[in-house]
């Protein structure tokens, strides 16, 4: 991802505030429109996300979630591939950790189930990514369509295994039982008195997520499979030309992408639900896009633009319990118009402000 | 609610007094599935049901629609929190959640519809889908010239199937050798508001020779009745009374009606009439039924009518058995 020739405080920061900023006046003409006051609605909305233990809690919980999808297109982006099927490749992670979680919680404590969890979600998401990965290396099927093509695939999949196959007998639910206490990880509120999360889903699963967005940080600008990825991502030829095998680069990095995609699924199943149900990633992946774009593809971005969703998606749904005229459609608007302003309409203010910092800077050294 | 009390003291002189105080009482609210309020199907009855218990008392109650699994049990939490009470969730998705909320506030009242929860603060109402739609299928046996006749899922779980299981039993006990064709639409939320593929699925069912084709698919099922009309066969409606929407093109409706146990809970609530434990609406409860109005009146003959009620006499006098899909997961 280039930095064009601005100060990273600017690119970084600034921009995307600026862009959150008209997102949110546009909302609030939105609020205003359907007759609400916007400055309450601003306030409920923050005082929802951070304004007591338990909404900041939930916050958390969902930024876990958008950690991880975010991340995971993210390294996609490296590599110059749109990863679209973060949505599948979670949901098929789910039925790696519920695998994990089901042959195990009634025989070890949950510290040993973890990490057969953690394995069983990066493999089913990976193995879900790698199909449309191996099409795009080897035969040139472009990975934009593959992708959300399997993300119905993994819809059918799920439905069909959970009503016919994972289902506990005599019951009308398409969900597995739920674990018992070897197939749960830790809320925080269990495991730390420092902050009261109340009854918030938030997990161990947040620290997972931030070990994650480290290792990638790593893999990424560290390593020198990293070096290949970016190389390729920047230009596929030059890469090709140093010596690089394209094939090889795409395979790898959708694993990791589908991997990253699949660990979504230990916060929610193993973290929140403790069961595997139906329709649990609930448009997560496809938030992990924005949540990317938003965080410029770095692990940091990504954390903050993940709890900035996470406030969102908290928040949001305390505006539609405070506010019975703002409906659960008002919120999803509101959103729309965050990842509109922070993806689509992205460089809307770039040249204004490369305009503003250009004209007293030498050109800059583009770091790393 | 000060207001209100104010008002029929001033006006009953003090007689209604006590049922006034009870009814400033209660708080009730509504939790609606991920379908949302406005589905035209299942949490739209729930919703009808609040609707008319606030026109009828007055007492006003709280909602709120949920976007993803997380908020079930936060919803809830917030609701007892704020002493509402009686708390009604719509769905069987919500069976967790309610039974965890539940245990935490053991002195509010809550009920659930479509799941059964064992807790003495938990009224659980479900429906005998089956018996309704057997009746249904007896009349679609009927009304069909060719012995053809579809039927339009929303998503294949278990619920769906029920339907399913017992309208093809009501179909069969008219006519053994009918052939009755099943299609579901999807396998996400979608499913249950995507009425073009369901008109899609209702047509190539005509194609294959079905001339009444019977939804349980929420939003979709507009898409198969429209589908009917515009293919001059007979569409059946569900959930709600769709007889109106296309008239002389919907045979009649299987009616469940969550809004009847939704506004009567309330009722319960606030006449000190409450009570937990599973209620179990089948046609002898009124709970299922099928639905016969001026719209409808030209479709179904004298024969007709009587078959269909014969049927419903039949199963509430236990004459007749319908096999629940659910019971066993296998239909006969």
């Amino acid at each position: 991802m280039s930095a064009g020739q601005l100060p990273r405080w600017v690119d970084y920061g600034l921009i995307p505030l600026i862009n959150l900023i008209a997102a949110f006046l546009v909302s609030g003409l939105v609020v205003l429109l359907i007759g609400e006051n916007p400055i309450d609605a601003v306030r409920v909305l923050i005082w929802g996300a951070l304004g007591f233990g338990e909404g900041v809690g939930f916050t958390l919980f969902y930024a876990t979630n958008f950690i991880f999808t975010g991340l995971a297109v993210a390294v996609a982006f490296h590599a110059g591939l749109f990863n679209i099927g973060g949505e599948g490749q979670a949901y098929v992670g789910g039925l790696g950790v519920a695998l994990a979680c089901l042959a195990l919680d009634r025989i070890v404590p949950w510290w040993v189930t973890l990490p057969v969890a953690v394995a069983g979600a990066a493999v089913m998401g990976a193995a879900w990514a790698f199909i449309p990965a191996w099409l795009q290396a080897k035969r040139g099927s472009h990975i934009v369509i593959t992708t959300i093509m399997f993300n119905f695939i993994s819809y059918s999949l799920m439905v069909y295994l959970l009503v016919n196959v994972l289902a506990k007998p005599g019951s009308m639910q398409p969900e597995t039982r739920t674990f018992e206490e070897g197939g749960r990880l830790p809320f925080l509120n269990d495991i730390q008195s420092l902050v009261d999360f109340g009854t918030a889903p938030v997990n161990l699963a947040l620290v997972l997520a931030l070990i994650a967005s480290a290792l990638v940080w790593v893999i990424i600008w560290r390593t020198r499979l990293g070096y290949e990825i970016r190389s390729f991502g920047a230009n596929a030829t030059a890469a090709v030309y140093a010596g690089m095998s394209p094939a090889r680069i795409i395979i790898i990095t959708m694993l990791i992408s589908g991997g990253l995609s699949g660990m979504m699924a230990l916060n929610e199943i193993m973290g929140s639900q403790h069961r595997l149900l139906i329709e649990f990633v609930a448009g997560y992946g496809f938030v992990g896009i924005a949540v990317a774009l938003m965080g410029r593809a770095h692990p940091v971005g990504i954390i903050l633009a993940a709890i900035l969703f996470g406030m969102l998606y908290q928040g949001g749904a305390e505006l539609a319990f405070e506010m019975p005229a703002i409906s659960r459609d008002m919120i999803i608007v509101i959103q729309g118009l965050v990842i509109l302003f922070a993806g689509a309409l992205e460089n809307l203010f770039r040249p204004a402000i490369v305009r503003i910092f250009t004209p007293s800077r030498a050109p800059a050294v583009q770091a790393g | 609610m000060k207001k209100l009390l104010t008002i029929s003291v001033s006006t009953l002189a003090g007689l209604a007094f006590s049922a006034a105080a009870m009814a400033a009482d209660i708080n009730p609210a509504v939790l609606y599935d991920l379908g949302g309020k406005f589905d035209k199907s299942f949490n739209e009855a729930a919703f009808t049901g609040a609707e008319k218990f606030k026109a009828d008392t007055g007492i006003g109650y709280r909602d709120f629609e949920i976007q993803n699994d997380a908020q079930r049990e936060q919803a809830l939490r917030n609701f007892a929190k704020r002493g509402q009470s009686p708390i009604i969730a719509i769905g069987f998705s919500q069976a967790n959640a309610v039974e965890k909320v539940a245990k935490e506030f053991p002195d509010i009242q809550f009920a659930i519809v479509d799941s059964v929860i064992d807790l003495p603060n938990v009224r659980s109402i479900v429906f005998k889908e089956h018996e309704g739609s057997y009746i249904v299928g007896v009349a679609a046996a009927l009304a069909s010239k060719t012995g053809k006749v579809g039927f339009v899922g929303g998503m294949d779980i278990g619920l769906i199937r029920k339907f399913a299981c017992g309208y093809k039993q009501g179909v069969m006990s008219v006519k053994s050798d009918a052939e009755v064709f099943e299609n579901m639409t999807g396998d996400t939320g979608a499913a249950w508001n995507d009425p073009v593929k369901g008109g899609e699925l209702a047509k190539s069912q005509f194609d294959k020779g079905a001339d009444v084709v019977y939804h349980a698919a929420g939003g979709t099922g507009i898409g198969v009745l429209q589908a009917a009309h515009d293919a001059g066969k007979l569409g059946i409606g569900v959930d709600s009374n769709q007889n109106g929407l296309f008239p002389g093109s919907v045979l009649t409706s299987m009616l469940k009606r969550v809004d009847v146990a939704v506004a009567k809970t309330f009722e319960d609530a606030k006449n000190d009439a409450w009570s937990s434990g599973v209620q179990v609406l089948g046609l002898a409860e009124g709970g299922v039924d099928w639905a016969l109005d001026d719209n409808n009146a030209s479709l179904v003959n004298a024969d007709m009518k009587a078959a269909v009620e014969k049927a419903k006499a039949d199963i509430i006098s236990g004459t007749v058995v319908v096999h629940d899909y659910m019971a066993d997961n296998t239909c006969p």
